[in-house]
Order: structure tokens, then sequence, then C-alpha cells
């Protein structure tokens, strides 16, 4: 791959103009990135053009294009109760994890930035820790805690752990942003006698809003693809969310694939539709998390 | 630092307090301890979350590893460390272990070296990167659960997409076994997480790539470094930092792999693509052998926390503090 990049560069920089140099040199990455951009399409296409065929002409004309389109693949599903209450509970279930986790962190962020205070250390190292606890290894403990609150069935029992599992990350970032906002800022608010909770009310979080879209960015992509912990909470279909339907409607309709991958396209679009909107904000958490340090 | 609401000596009022008296001093004690009570009462609705949701259970899963349980009512039957013996004899968690490695390996070997090879072509000023940016790391967004039964028909033998594009260039000897067969099913595998994952690692690195001044490597340039030389003395050391980050990611991401396998294959087949986690999930919730599959679970962590300790230590020193802000479980 590299050396596709690199082989036609290394003779010309000090000898070409560079216009010659650039256009030598983007030809062979333009294959490069057609063929891996067609690898990563395919798969996607492949799906929206199946959920336009019958299963019959799926098995007939796998790869060419839907003759004819067939689009009650697609009402059908759009049409039923069951894929909406998936919609619907994927976005309760995210938005209170999001509030949640977010306000949580805030609060904790803004005493570790802006606070000293005996054990602060030890705190943000106990966060930090969190980062490296696999939520598989607190599966079986939180299910049987789970259970003895009775909370399963119960969305709460999906948005309390995650949002717990979603602290130390958002601690971090917020942390971060905290601490860049100036002192004077919070002296000046101090001496005209605002509280450390008006302060962090009135002028920081208003300040933060960028890091808090990004954070709550992140939030709502890690709920709505969450998928073991919806797994183990919610033995009935009431409040499964979209990944779960997924899975069960694939095992339901096993045998009529062009109906399953029409599912799979319609459950991918708000995910796609949501990172179209959002983009900024997440591959700004992306960045911020890469460069620093 | 710049905190505001420091109680020492170094603040305002404190300087214009008179010297020292008792009262004084008592007052300040009590300004103090008024000080923690505050910043801690910002921590509380984080720390009750992270205690009782996370922390718990975990101390929770340890202490359940020591016994035999079915997961009903508190474990009695006490075994000692008869569940870790168990395990290590184990020859499906000893190829869990032998699995993770090898996809460690080749997620260090192959799939980081890819994103960045696509990160720098994607630093370039060059037609339609944006969409190719977003192409490469739509993925990402997706859930495991769709990108697992989407893959899985795409490798469904015979009549999947897969055998089809084979067989239509005249490869359809390659083909068909796919997820199906235990020689080629963690390939397989390999194959689906690099789709799903590596555009995450390419956007870390753009976003390294792109906070190195490009002043630097003009300078080499003038000075008659070759494009690979730029690479590998200016660009590379610069981004060294977000390498590392991305590769502890990765290796995280590998020892807790389990909702793409669990979707695609369930550890099958005949448990040759099975994960820790996986196991875990089979014998805690499947079989009822809580205690066990604690003891997978704590195996689990124990190799998380001894590399994340390791390579804090070694390989990330100072680097690490408010560095790793990604998604939760981002990027095996």
């Amino acid at each position: 791959m590299t050396l596709t990049q690199k082989a036609p560069a290394r003779t010309a920089p000090t000898r070409t103009a560079p216009g010659r140099r650039q256009r030598g040199r983007t030809l062979p990455v333009h294959v490069v990135l057609v063929i891996v951009g067609a690898v990563m399409a395919v798969p996607l296409l492949y799906a929206v053009l199946s959920g336009f065929k019958s299963t019959d002409q799926l098995s007939r004309n796998p790869i060419g294009l839907p003759d004819p389109w067939v689009t009650s693949n697609y009402t059908g599903i759009l049409g039923s109760g069951s894929f909406w209450q998936l919609v619907g509970s994927s976005a309760l279930i995210a938005i209170g994890t999001t509030v949640l986790v977010v306000a949580a962190s805030a609060l904790a962020a803004f005493s570790f930035a802006r606070f000293a205070f005996r054990g602060r250390e030890f705190l943000f190292t106990l966060f930090t820790m969190g980062l490296m606890f696999p939520f598989a290894v607190a599966a079986l403990p939180l299910f049987l805690l789970l259970r003895s609150l009775g909370l399963l069935d119960n969305p709460l029992g999906v948005i309390l752990p995650q949002a717990a599992f979603g602290l130390p990350m958002t601690i971090i970032i917020l942390r971060g942003f905290f601490r860049e906002i100036p002192g004077e800022l919070e002296e000046a608010a101090t001496l005209d006698g605002c509280s450390p909770f008006g302060f962090f009310w009135r002028i920081l979080l208003p300040m933060a809003r960028p890091a808090l879209g990004t954070v709550s960015v992140l939030a709502v992509i890690a709920s709505w693809n969450n998928f073991l912990l919806p797994l183990l909470v919610f033995t009935d279909s009431t409040w499964w969310t979209i990944p779960i339907g997924v899975q069960q409607f694939q095992g339901q309709y096993s045998a009529e694939y062009a109906k399953v991958f029409a599912y799979l396209v319609l459950a991918m679009v708000p995910a796609l539709a949501f990172y179209s909107v959002a983009e900024r904000q997440l591959v700004g958490g992306l960045a911020a998390g890469a460069t620093k340090g | 630092m710049t905190s505001t609401y420091l109680p020492d000596k170094r603040t305002g009022p404190d300087i214009e307090l008179p010297p020292p008296a008792v009262g004084a001093a008592r007052g300040r004690t009590r300004r103090r301890l008024l000080h923690w009570v505050t910043a801690m009462g910002f921590q509380v609705p984080a720390l009750v979350l992270f205690i009782g949701l996370v922390l718990l259970p975990m101390l929770f899963a340890l202490y359940a590893a020591f016994f035999r349980w079915g997961g009903f009512g508190m474990p009695s039957d006490y075994v000692g460390v008869d569940n870790f013996t168990r395990l290590f004899d184990d020859p499906v968690f000893l190829g869990d272990l032998w699995r993770c490695l090898v996809l460690v390996v080749l997620s260090l070997a192959l799939q980081l070296p890819f994103a960045l090879a696509m990160a720098v072509l994607l630093n370039q000023r060059i037609r339609g990167r944006a969409v190719y940016r977003m192409l490469f790391f739509a993925p990402y967004i997706l859930s495991e659960a769709i990108t697992g039964v989407l893959f899985s028909m795409i490798f469904a033998p015979d009549d999947g997409l897969a055998d089809h594009v084979l067989g239509s260039v005249g490869l359809g000897g390659l083909g068909g076994t796919w997820f199906a067969d235990p020689s080629t099913v963690m390939a397989t595998l390999f194959l689906v997480m690099m789709w799903k994952y590596f555009g995450f690692h390419m956007m870390l690195y753009l976003a390294g790539l792109q906070s190195i001044p490009a002043e630097l490597t003009e300078a080499a340039l003038i000075d008659g470094a070759s494009a690979w030389q730029r690479f590998r003395n200016v660009t590379l050391p610069l981004l060294a930092p977000t390498l590392r980050i991305s590769a502890f990611l990765s290796v995280i991401g590998s020892i807790q792999l389990f909702d793409l396998v669990w979707v695609i294959t369930q550890g099958g087949p005949d448990h040759h693509s099975e994960t820790m986690a996986v196991t875990m999930f089979q014998f805690g919730f499947k079989r009822y052998q809580v205690g066990y599959a604690s003891a997978v679970s704590v195996v689990m962590f124990g190799i998380s926390l001894v590399f994340a300790l390791a390579y804090q230590r070694f390989v990330l020193r100072r680097d690490l503090e408010g560095a790793t802000t990604t998604m939760r479980g981002g990027g095996k």
C-alpha cells in the first residue's frame, strides 16, 4: 500500500514542476482509494439493492440491479409498528443515557478541573481506570444486581449501567475542556458573588457547549449500538432496541434474505443520518483524543 | 492548573488575613472542610453511579469466581481456586487466549498499518477525500449487530455475495466456507473487523497528521529528504502519541471482543471463533455456571489490567493523560 503511494514521489520532489508532480502522484493514489472505497461501499450497496428484490429474485439474480424493483420489503417493515417501537426505545434509551452521563460527568469534571482537594488524584485515577474495565466483566454481577433491583425489562436497567460505564471517558474529555477556560473568568465571577455552582451553571456550561456536544454525540452512538446490555436486560420485546431487533429479525426470517436485507438497511439509516448531522462533533471528539498529550 | 477555589495561602482572601491567631486557624480549618465538601459534592452523582454499577459488580465478580454458584441466592459453595485451575485446563479457554493473541497480532500488523496508509493518502489534497473519509469511517458508526448480520449473509456459503463475486471472476474455488469452517472462520472474522474498525483508526491518525505543522515536512523537503524519509523521520515520530493510543485501544478491543462474534457465529463452528467474553456469556447466561463464568471475567479483566498498566508504564508514559477519548469499546 505504502509503496504504490510513495514510489512515484521518490524521484519527483526536487526536479519536477509542482503541477506535474501532483498529477503523476495522484493517479496511483486514486486507483488505491477507488478499490478500497469499493470494498467499503459494496456490502452496503448490496444490502440496499437486495432489499429491493424478492427472495426468489435475489437467488436468481444476486448481483445485478433489481428487476422489477420490489418495494414491499421496505414498505412492509416501515408499515409495521414493531420497527418503530425499536426506534422509539433505542431513542429513549440513548437520550436518557446521554442526559445522565453528561450531567454527572460535567459536575465531576468541573470539580476535577477547578478544585484542589484531598483525594482528587486518587478519584481521578479511579475513574480513568474505568476505561479499562471491560463491560463484559461486570455483565454477570450487573445482571444479578439489576434483577434484584427489579430493573429487568425496564429501560432504566440499560440507561443506568450505560451511563455508569460512559463516565470515565466523558469525565476525561470534559475535564480537559474545563481546564482550558481561563481562571480569570472564574475569579471575576467569584468577586461578583457567584457561587461555585453558579459559575458552573451560568458561565462554564454555556462556554463548554462544543465539548458537551462532542461527548453527547459519543454517548448517543455508544448507547444506540450497545448490544450486550439490552440483550441481557430485556427478556421480552417491549423495550428491545434496534441491535436486538435486527438479530431477532434475522432469526425469525432466516430464509427470507431479501426481507432481512431491507430490515438491515432501515436499521442503518438512523445511525448514518445521525452521523451525517453530527460528523463535526464526532470527528472533533476523536481529534481531541488523538492529538492531546 | 488554574484553580481558583484553592484553599491554601495563595488565593486572595487568605493573604488579607491578620497574622494567625487561634481563632483564625480554626476558621481556616472550617473553610477547608467546607471547600472539600463543596468539591466532593460535585462528585457525588458520578461516584454513586460508578461505585454502584461499575466497581461493586467488578468486585463481586472477583468474589464469585471462588465459588461454585448457579446465580441464585448468595454464593455459598466455596471452592477456592478450582474455577481457575479448571479454566486453564479447558481447551476452549486456552483456545480463547490463543485466538485473542491472533486477533491482537493481526490488528497491529495489518489493520493499523493499513489505516495509517489510508490516513496518509487522505491527508493529501486530493479529489473526493471528504467522501472517502466519510465512507471509510461510516462502518464504525453501525452497530456490531447490524454489521454482523450483514456479513453473515454476505459470507453465506454458496449463495452469499462473496461467493458470487469470487465465482464470477473465476475464483469460485476460493469461497464456500467462510464462517462455516474452523480453518477459515477467524480469517473471515478479521476481515469483518477490519472493514468495521480501520476507519476509526484512520480518523485518529488523520487528526494526528493534521496537528503536525506543515513547516516541518517542508523544511525536510528543502533539505532534500525523500518522501519516505520525510514520512519515516518527521511524520512518524510526531504521530507516535496517536499511534500508541490507537494500538492500545485496538488491543483492549480485541481482548474484550464479544458483539460481532456473538451475532455472527456464537463462537462456532465448534468453538473455533470463541472469545473470552463469549465463553463467559455461554457459561454465565446459558449454562448457569456463574462462578466459573466469573472466573473467566476475572481473567479477562486481569489481562486487560496487566496490559493497560504495563502499556502505561512502558509505552504511554505521560501521554495518556486526557488522551483516551473515544467511544466505549472503541476500535476493536
